[in-house]
């Protein structure tokens, strides 16, 4: 397991190898990367911001949470922050499990509850502007 | 007897600081730490209703109590990964 946000570029081989047992028939990686338009916006970079401490912590309770729900071998995250340009990764999920099935769905989770309740934030700049994107207040257990 | 407040992303630029020192007496609950941080900075009013609070890195209900030496985050709605929210 490694629950990690990081200011380094993010790479997907190592987090692969990382979740990767000799159990596991399949590793599905969820790679967010940054696009170049939203709401119509031509996105210039995003910077992303953390409460670290807190973040990680709240990682590692979701693989809990999907380790519980899925027979799965092991679960990876980082999530990149400061700036980032067009193209660039910000989140990798790494899921290992005996077969595809379990594996497709407990990342798929993963990646919702990430953005549910992983203390993390972007900030989208375009050509003349700046926001702070924020999401739908949810409850924890939610 | 003082707490921590930690503050992120747009709620930092809005006070112009991460972090600062709040006197809790014998104890206040979150929210009264954030009624006490607005009247420092007037700027981060008017949001109470789209923050979450954490004490000590657990997300928590505004009555929960802050006291010496405690961490208080403001949380405003997260945003991470990638696609559009």
């Amino acid at each position: 397991m490694l629950f990690e946000i990081t200011t380094a570029a993010l790479d997907p081989r190592r987090l692969i190898e990382r979740v990767r047992k000799d159990e596991s028939g399949a590793v599905v990686l969820f790679s967010g990367v940054v696009r170049n338009e939203n709401l119509g916006r031509r996105v210039m970079y995003l910077e992303y911001d953390a409460y670290t401490e807190m973040a990680e912590r709240v990682m590692g309770d979701i693989a809990e949470e999907a380790m519980r729900r899925w027979p799965i071998t092991d679960v990876a995250m980082q999530h990149r922050t400061g700036r980032l340009e067009i193209g660039e990764t910000s989140l990798l999920v790494a899921v290992s499990a005996p077969h595809r099935k379990e594996a497709f769905e407990a990342c798929h989770a993963l990646v919702d509850r990430f953005k549910e309740v992983v203390p993390v934030w972007k900030k989208e700049v375009w050509e003349g502007g700046e926001e702070w994107i924020e999401g739908e207040a949810v409850n924890r257990s939610g | 007897m003082k707490a921590k407040v930690r503050l992120f992303a747009r709620l930092s630029e809005l006070a112009g600081t991460r972090e600062a020192e709040v006197e809790v007496g014998e104890g206040l609950t979150a929210g009264e730490v954030y009624q006490a941080l607005c009247r420092r900075y007037p700027a981060l009013s008017g949001i109470n209703g789209s923050i979450r609070y954490a004490v000590n890195g657990e997300y928590a209900d505004p009555g929960h109590p802050v006291g010496e030496g405690d961490e208080l985050a403001l949380i405003p709605p997260v945003s991470g990964g990638s696609r559009a929210v």
